[in-house]
């Protein structure tokens, strides 16, 4: 039996990375310092915040987001209530908004990425035949993956960590946006159409009004990987409540990771429930 | 404007979907059919070929079976679709060569579209849907809100304008989609199958409501539709379309009683003719009369020589005076001149009245109807008989062809002068 050459898939990959950090060192730099800067006005402003305006402050909304008269929505204000309180009582209050502003930072990428990515695809059949297997590429991919070009382009920290939750929670995003959009009925566009609209005019006036309950499905979802994401980042640094999940794996502490892990489990709860109330209001 | 100006100019237009244009195109030109060239070449043919005119402020229906290129016709005008050959003037214009901003200027100032599923945007109000052409336009807020409001009322829908789209009836979301695309004050409507998703009922009432509106705007409406009575009702003229290739243009008399070919007539053969056919189309001439002067003697004499039981009784003016009977002029056999008493008074039509109403009439008063002019003067006379011919006949029937050929009412009265009556006639 002859034995067939390795290829040096790795090797490749590495040298790639090599070349990326020597040759485009300053504008990693540049994106670096944005997003360093992004998460810390998210962070202070999260902060400036009092815990106990803050904790009510989410009831409120929740009330208002998801219509007072709903038995539903009172449900979500008093969860709120008592799953903040316990977050705070159990000291993760700061690292509870230290995941929130790294989440929010990762979703505002995402949006600003992710949107015009969808359009794109909704209205070019090349584009869409070339973004569908990246997609399935980034959505299938272990997430630890993402960890290690990131650690190698951005160092430790909350920087690689947001830039990691960024691409691994992209993917559907980008296609409910499309789907969203490529869901039109055909009569509304040529309506549109008929009366002289423009390009953008048809996009912004139609496509992304019909296609939002999609568009705001893709985002809750985005956030919700995102959230998944929250542990897995800690690894390389960027601290929050999945640092306490790792603590306590490492130190085989279960108390701890149980602690932190149903604290992401509540913010993530009233995430979802926030963001698809807003979805659907626009649909009825 | 000029009512007679061509408003819309369709030169050769063909439309075909698929690659191999240019291989279709030529196929279609051997006179090949459409299934012929898509089995050939996977090319699908929308139409082929159609040239014709479409005149400022008339309402022209475009009708067809399913698939026959209604729609694609309709699209290459405001160039929804482009076409494959030929050329659609509008105003002398061609649209085809226009510059995507040019297409964008036209479409706003001269098209309005009317969408068999309506087209609305759920997530807005009546209001929000129907200032939609006026936003687009850039127009303000407040100015495009009042003349919003003003398109409303002309639709009839007040009261809605915060309700959304899905909330309304059929019947409404068209009215919306109606006052949607009048709201920029178009000159030329398009109207795709705008009202069959609807129920009869609700149907026939936005039929009514749209020629209602067309009396008062004048608009060139292109009005797509597969049902022929709608043609017939809203049509000034019609063009009927098959496989992608025009068959025949006319006025909905003509298409009725000269139906192109074998396709037409099949088509024609459902319609409700009772409400297309008017007095005009179908009267008789008067071929046998009483006049007031006559003597009862030759009143007798010409019943006896025409067979009829009763006469009309019309002056040397071709003015009714009524109808008499034969034993009423028995009574007076002796007599020097008629009594006006005998004349019995008998029903007048306009020429233009349809045969559905006359119908009601014959059946009501039980006795013929007289046709008459504006000036009042006997043109013709439509009985029993008469209609059931009409209505009895599927393609050329005698009646029609007579009054064709026949301008010349022939009320056998010496005493009428040929060129009185030659001038009365009121031919088509
Ligand atoms: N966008 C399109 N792509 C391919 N074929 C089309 C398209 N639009 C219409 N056709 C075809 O063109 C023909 C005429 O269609 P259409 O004009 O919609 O007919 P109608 O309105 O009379 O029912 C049909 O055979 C239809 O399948
Ligand atoms: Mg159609």
């Amino acid at each position: 039996m002859t034995s067939i050459p390795t290829i040096p898939l790795g090797h490749w990959v590495s040298h790639g990375v090599d070349y990326l950090t020597a040759h485009y060192g300053a504008s990693l730099n540049a994106v670096s310092h944005f997003i360093h800067s992004l998460i810390s006005l998210l962070e202070h402003g999260l902060r400036a915040v009092p815990v106990l305006i803050f904790i009510p402050l989410v009831a409120v909304l929740s009330l208002l987001a998801l219509g007072w008269q709903r038995p539903r929505a009172w449900g979500l204000a008093l969860f709120s209530l008592f799953g903040l309180g316990l977050v705070w009582d159990l000291h993760l209050w700061h690292a509870l908004i230290q995941t929130l502003a790294l989440v929010l930072a990762a979703e505002l990428l995402i949006l600003i990425v992710g949107i015009p990515l969808g359009i794109f695809a909704a209205q070019s059949h090349l584009a869409e035949k070339i973004l569908r297997p990246i997609l399935d590429v980034m959505q299938t991919m272990p997430a630890f993956v993402y960890l290690v070009p990131a650690v190698i382009f951005f160092g430790l920290g909350l920087v690689p960590g947001v830039i990691a939750t960024t691409i691994f929670a992209l993917p559907p995003l980008v296609r409910l946006t499309a789907l969203g959009i490529r869901q039109v009925p055909a009569e509304l566009v040529e309506a549109t159409e008929s009366f002289g609209a423009t390009w953008w005019q048809l996009l912004w006036k139609v496509q992304i009004p019909t296609a939002l309950p999609s568009i705001m499905a893709g985002v809750n979802q985005s956030i919700m990987l995102g959230l998944s994401m929250v542990v897995i980042a800690s690894m390389i640094g960027a601290g929050g409540l999945g640092n306490e999940v790792l603590q306590g794996i490492t130190q085989l502490d279960v108390g701890k990771s149980f602690v932190g892990g149903i604290s992401v489990v509540i913010l993530a709860i009233i995430i979802d429930r926030l963001t698809q109330a807003f979805g659907q209001q626009r649909k009825e | 404007m000029d009512q007679n100006a061509a408003k819309i100019e369709i030169r050769h237009a063909s439309k075909v979907f698929g690659r191999e244009e240019r291989l279709a195109l030529d196929l279609l030109d051997k006179g090949l059919s459409k299934s012929e060239v898509q089995k050939r070449t996977g090319v699908v043919v929308g139409i082929h070929d159609i040239s014709l005119n479409i005149l400022a402020g008339e309402i022209f229906v475009i009708m067809g079976l399913s698939g026959s290129g209604k729609s694609t016709l309709l699209r290459l005008i405001n160039r929804l679709h482009e076409a494959s050959r030929g050329s659609i003037l509008v105003d002398g214009v061609d649209v085809t060569k226009m510059k995507a901003s040019e297409l964008r200027a036209l479409r706003r100032r001269a098209f309005g579209m009317v969408f068999q599923n309506f087209g609305l945007l759920p997530q807005r109000t009546v209001l929000g849907n129907v200032e939609f052409g006026l936003e687009i336009q850039g127009i303000p807020r407040s100015q495009r809100r009042e003349r919003a409001q003003e398109v409303i009322e002309t639709v009839g829908l007040q009261g809605y304008e915060q309700r959304y789209a899905a909330e309304l009836s059929g019947g409404m979301q068209q009215r919306v989609g109606l006052a949607r695309a009048l709201a920029a004050d178009p000159e030329i409507l398009l109207m795709d199958e705008a009202f069959s998703a609807l129920d009869p009922i609700i149907r026939s009432q936005l039929q009514d409501d749209l020629l209602e509106i067309q009396d008062r705007l004048n608009k060139t409406i292109v009005f797509v539709s597969h049902d022929l009575d709608e043609a017939l009702k809203l049509g000034n003229r019609i063009a009927i379309l098959r496989d992608g290739r025009l068959i025949q243009v006319g006025d909905p008399q003509e298409i009725l009683s000269h139906p192109a070919d074998e396709y037409v007539s099949t088509f024609v053969e459902g319609a409700d003719r009772s409400k297309v056919l008017t007095a005009r189309d179908v009267m008789q001439n008067v071929r046998t009369a009483a006049n007031p002067k006559d003597s009862p003697r030759v009143v007798l004499r010409k019943m006896e020589r025409s067979g009829f039981g009763g006469l009309m009784v019309i002056d040397n003016g071709r003015r009714l005076h009524g109808y008499i009977d034969l034993s009423a002029v028995r009574s007076q056999r002796e007599k020097e001149q008629l009594s006006t008493d005998l004349f019995r008074p008998i029903p007048t039509a306009d020429a233009n009245a349809k045969l559905v109403d006359l119908i009601q009439i014959i059946t009501d008063k039980g006795s013929p109807v007289a046709v008459i002019d504006a000036r009042q003067r006997v043109i013709g006379v439509v009985d029993k008989s008469t209609i059931l011919a009409a209505l009895a006949q599927n393609d050329d029937g005698p009646t029609v062809e007579e009054n064709h050929a026949d301008p010349t009412p022939a009320v056998a009265m010496a005493s009428v002068p040929a060129s009185q009556a030659e001038s009365s006639a009121s031919g088509s």
